[in-house]
């Protein structure tokens, strides 16, 4: 296995996922699977080779700073779960 | 600062720019709506909304760059920060990381000894702010407003160049006055637009590597700044001489208790996993933009100063402080321009009863009571001798109150200045007779007295007599 | 008069112009045809009735008064990932499975705009992450060629409907070949455009730099005809580019002497499925008895497209999916402890097991440590695989091949190895990666399967490959075949 438990824990505990112990242990299993697969990756001749980030070599458009949306709040919060006087709530922030 | 050890600090300055709409959205930017009411979709997070960037944040860091003399990126990148937050809507804060729009930079400031020192300016780059949470009235939950996520920001990066609480100072109002002149801020710290977070390490004098450093959040006040830099030198001096080890970490400033606390909650093993946003193509500026926009930079506060000093003659310090605000600036010239008065005496009104006004009554220099033209006509009063310097300021305090101009004040208060010589004899004589004794002592050597009766005298005149010539008068008078 | 669920969009357009049927009479047909077969096939996660008739009365409306877009009153079905406002957008997920979009995708509104009535929302892999439908949250779709195969993913909701004759045409997502694998397996047309030719806006994010919407349909030529409506600029994608869009309908009827077909060896290397390759390479004969040439093109890297994408897509797919907390909008867990709870749990129980792992490779790939070798190697290796496109393009026109390497598989072959599953993209993921328009068209059958031929093109290419996608289809009809049980 090229990844254990800590470390599929530790990359859930990133990616905010709460995984059962048989997720954890299929995880292990399955992760360990595409990272041996991706691994391939590594005997490619890349030297000086530029990353490409994006399919099309174009520059950003911009737009003017005109004020466009205005308040649709009730109807955007129609979607959530939790909120009061206008704002979202989750348990409390402990700062 | 305690013998033996040197102090490092370098400043990241969040400074929010002036646009009406956000940096990837049409949501407004002003301050202090109802939570989430200025809050679209691209700001909320959506499922398949795009972010596209605002025009105005460009030419803002375009300006910025050319104004602290550094580079301005022909290609700049956006990439994502990702953490988890709640004010953090995406998961992610589009930020800019290997690429930024700034980079190599640097502003002069004064040390302690009044030298001019550089400090580097390592980089600026364009990001995004977060929301804020909320706590209070919640009990046990907390209320996420995100009137506020997709703020445009400019943060600002200095070099680990300053050497001490006041040099960060230093550098801080200067960066603030730089952009409040430039346009691109309203450097307002009380609304958050302009905040300043200090990475703070110590070592030992002659050491060549740098010290841990800690990183001071929540500094929203030059004084706040000043006071949380020092009592960070000192705990981490103390530490370390008690055998202790700094630490990484993040610390609070609380200004209630003055002091720096750690905040274990943020420590949690930060892997922000940037990466180039693929939501956003590279942001490139040609050689004939960065031009256009340098044709419309406006004078900065270096070159403002020097001016002031050259052509108005005016003393360093009293340049320095008229240089520091834009509308100041514009103001004090606007009152030299109105008078023929030296500038310098232009200038100490200004500085002196002017701003001592607005300060007394928490007022911005745009919301004088006063405006330059006027405050120009009591200049002109003193200048030709209408009035004495003391009545002066009773005038302005008049004008202060918006009982009208100089001119409407003196004629309606009767304070015009006496300078007809006989009639300035008549009060002499009166005051001479009505005081003997004092005559005697003063004939007989004590010189000094001829003070007493150029207050006997002014008082008589309600202070309406010119000084110069009842001090000449009185001391003919006196000789017999 | 032919059933109207026969009948091409072209087809149908021409009923509606001379008056044969109204799209009420049409919607109605299509509905209830759906209503009386989708229970075999799962193919929709929503069917929108009320919304498409009312669509229909105004289309005929628009009609009567003269004022009939270039899709007016013609039925569509959307794939689930494309935001409808007012109607349940799921994306095939249970985090999703409460959301009511309030906006529409660019693409939606277009299609709106010039008339297009929606019939419902295609089922789909859940978040567009997998290759046969069967990640979907809302169960497995079928396919109509035989019930126990998948109808291949991410669009195999979008794939089965069109190949069951619910609807001529409805909308795609490719990632790494969602709209083309599932197209070639249910015995469909389908075309992913140059990345940028359409606009993402409203469209959930998968892998933000390979994700390109596009169509599925019965021929080229009704492919071309909702091309055409939904290409172009968007202000609202930055990555959406400001390029006139072709007349796609006029171009697909030239000849298509002269065509120089490239054909990449490693396309019929040892993965692929004998019967497969007999049925593709008889399809390119066929295109070069009209006149195209074949010519051996070279694409040395391609072999790496598939560990390349699994990086660079898991990468950009972890980032965009954290907005999936449970605050604004979404599943939100019950009951939480405090906020990580909230995080944890409401994203645990909210995604479905793929996209947990694919979340999972991709934050690994990003992490401290890991990001050189494996996301930045992976945008190295990409750079790498688009030049030899480039070069490839220099000598051909468009690059022939199979689309996937066999036949419709079994519903639950493959969902315990992710790596094979990952392979059935092994021929489409190269168009994404390089950001090239790709089709597939049904070229046959192997066991009484679609077998599916995958032409690509250079960067906006579009029109070239619909024009040879159109003239092979005058050449033979392996696109008129209907699945048993659905005539």
């Amino acid at each position: 296995m090229s990844l254990d438990k800590d470390q599929v824990q530790h990359i859930a505990m990133l990616a905010r996922l709460k995984l059962s112990d048989a997720e954890l242990v299929q995880s292990v299993e399955k992760l360990s699977r595409i990272v041996d697969f991706v691994d391939q990756l590594a005997a490619a001749d890349t030297d000086g080779v530029v990353p490409m980030a994006h399919p099309l070599d174009a520059a950003q458009r911009l737009r003017p700073d005109v004020v466009t949306d205005s308040n649709e709040r009730d109807r955007f919060q129609q979607n959530s779960a939790a909120v009061a006087d206008g704002l979202y709530l989750v348990p409390k922030v402990i700062e | 600062m305690r013998a033996g050890w040197e102090v490092v600090i370098g400043l990241e300055v969040h400074t929010q720019l002036a646009t009406s709409s956000k940096i990837f959205s049409g949501a407004s930017t002003a301050y202090g709506a109802e939570p989430n009411t200025q809050a679209c979709l691209v700001d909320l997070g959506y499922p398949g909304v795009l972010p596209v960037l605002n025009k105005e944040v460009v030419r803002m860091a375009t300006l910025f760059g050319l104004a602290v003399n550094a580079t301005v990126a022909r290609r700049s990148v956006f990439a994502r920060k990702n953490y988890f937050y709640p004010d953090l809507p995406k998961g992610y804060q589009i930020s800019q990381l290997e690429l930024p729009i700034v980079e190599h930079g640097e502003m002069m400031i004064f040390d302690a000894d009044g030298n001019e020192k550089r400090i580097g300016i390592t980089r600026a780059h364009l990001e995004e702010d977060a929301g804020k949470s909320i706590h209070e009235g919640l009990e046990d939950k907390s209320g996420i407003d995100l009137n506020r996520a997709g703020t445009p920001l400019l943060e600002i990066v200095s070099e680990p160049d300053l050497r001490s609480a006041k040099e960060a100072v230093a550098y801080l109002r200067k960066i603030h006055t730089i952009v409040r002149y430039l346009g691109i801020s309203d450097g307002n710290m009380q609304e958050g637009s302009f905040r300043c977070d200090a990475n703070v390490s110590v070592r030992p004098a002659g050491q060549k590597e740098l010290g841990t450093r800690a990183e001071l959040k929540n500094l929203n006040s030059f004084r706040f700044i000043e006071k949380a830099i020092n009592f960070e030198i000192e705990r981490q001096i103390d530490l370390i001489e008690d055998g202790g080890k700094v630490v990484q970490e993040t610390r609070l400033y609380d200004s209630v208790k003055d002091e720096t606390r750690s905040m274990r909650s943020k420590e949690e093993a930060n892997d922000y996993r940037y990466f180039p946003d693929p939501d956003l193509l590279p942001v490139e500026i040609t050689d004939e933009y960065i031009e256009a926009q340098r044709a419309t930079m406006p004078e900065l506060p270096d070159a403002k100063q020097q001016r002031f000093v050259n052509d108005y003659e005016l003393k360093v310090d009293d340049a320095v402080i008229l240089a520091a605000s834009r509308p100041l600036a514009d103001y004090f010239e606007a009152v030299v321009s109105a008078t023929d008065a030296k500038a310098q005496f232009a200038a100490n009104w200004v500085i002196g009863d002017l701003m001592g006004a607005l300060n007394r009554d928490s007022k911005d220099i745009e919301d004088s009571h006063i405006s330059a033209v006027e405050l120009a006509g009591l200049v002109n009063r003193i200048h030709d001798n209408s009035i004495s310097g003391k009545i002066a300021k009773q005038v302005f305090d008049a004008m202060w109150d918006g009982e009208g101009s100089a001119d409407q004040v003196i004629d309606a208060k009767g304070l015009k200045q006496i300078t007809d010589s006989s009639a300035i004899e008549v009060v002499v004589d009166k005051v001479i007779a009505a005081n003997p004794s004092q005559v005697a002592e003063y004939q007989a050597g004590k010189g000094k007295l001829i003070g007493f009766f150029v207050g006997k005298v002014m008082q008589e005149t309600k202070g309406q007599a010119n000084p110069g010539q009842v001090n000449k008068i009185l001391k003919d008078k006196l000789k017999a | 008069m032919m059933e109207l669920y026969t009948q091409t969009l072209n087809e149908l357009s021409l009923g509606l112009e001379h008056g044969d049927f109204t799209s009420v009479e049409l919607t109605q047909a299509l509905l209830a045809r759906i209503a009386a077969h989708n229970e075999k096939l799962n193919a929709f996660v929503t069917i929108t009735s009320d919304e498409a008739l009312a669509a229909a009365e105004r289309a005929d409306d628009a009609r009567a008064k003269g004022r009939a877009g270039i899709l007016n009153g013609l039925p569509i079905v959307h794939k689930d990932i494309f935001c409808t406002r007012g109607i349940k957008t799921s994306c095939g997920s249970r985090m999703l499975d409460n959301f009511i979009s309030p906006y529409d995708a660019t693409v939606v509104e277009k299609l709106a705009a010039a008339g297009a009535v929606v019939l419902g929302k295609a089922n789909m892999d859940e978040f567009a992450m997998g290759s046969s439908n069967e990640t979907s949250f809302y169960g497995a779709v079928k396919n109509p060629w035989d019930l126990s195969c998948s109808p291949g993913g991410s669009s195999g909701g979008s794939s089965a409907a069109v190949a069951a004759r619910f609807t001529p045409a409805a909308t795609g997502t490719d990632t790494g070949g969602s709209i083309r694998q599932p197209a070639a397996l249910t015995g469909t047309v389908g075309i992913k455009p140059t990345y940028g030719r359409v606009s993402r806006y409203g469209m959930v994010a998968f892998a933000s730099s390979l994700d390109q919407a596009g169509v599925i349909t019965r021929t080229a030529e009704d492919a071309a005809r909702l091309l055409g409506v939904m290409a172009g600029f968007d202000e609202r994608d930055s990555t959406s580019i400001d390029q006139a869009v072709p007349d796609y309908t006029a171009e697909i009827g030239k000849s298509i002497k002269g065509l120089r077909v490239g054909i990449v060896r490693q396309h019929f290397d040892a993965g692929l499925d004998e019967q497969t390759g007999v049925r593709v390479k008889e399809a390119i004969a066929v295109l070069e008895s009209m006149g195209a040439t074949a010519i051996e093109v070279n694409l040395p890297n391609i072999d790496l497209s598939v560990p390349t994408y699994y990086v660079v897509a898991p990468a950009e797919c972890s980032s965009n999916l954290s907005r999936f907390d449970g605050v604004r909008f979404g599943y939100r867990a019950e009951n939480p402890e405090d906020l990580l709870d909230l995080y944890c749990r409401s994203r645990g129980e909210g995604f479905g097991d793929e996209v947990k792992r694919r979340i999972m490779t991709g934050a690994y790939v990003l992490s401290a440590g890991y990001y050189d070798a494996y996301y930045l190697k992976a945008q190295q290796v990409r750079a790498l695989i688009a030049d030899d496109f480039k070069k490839a393009f220099a000598d051909v026109d468009v690059i022939a091949g199979p689309t996937v390497p066999a036949p419709a598989f079994k519903l639950g072959d493959k969902v315990d190895d992710p790596i094979q599953m990952y392979l059935n993209d092994i021929y489409t993921i190269g168009a994404n990666l390089a950001g090239l328009p790709a089709i597939s068209i049904p070229c046959g059958f192997v066991n009484e399967l679609p077998v599916g031929l995958h032409l690509v093109g250079a960067h906006f290419a579009e029109a070239s490959l619909l024009r040879a996608a159109h003239q092979y289809q005058q050449q033979t009809d392996f696109h008129r075949a209907c699945p048993e049980g659905f005539q």
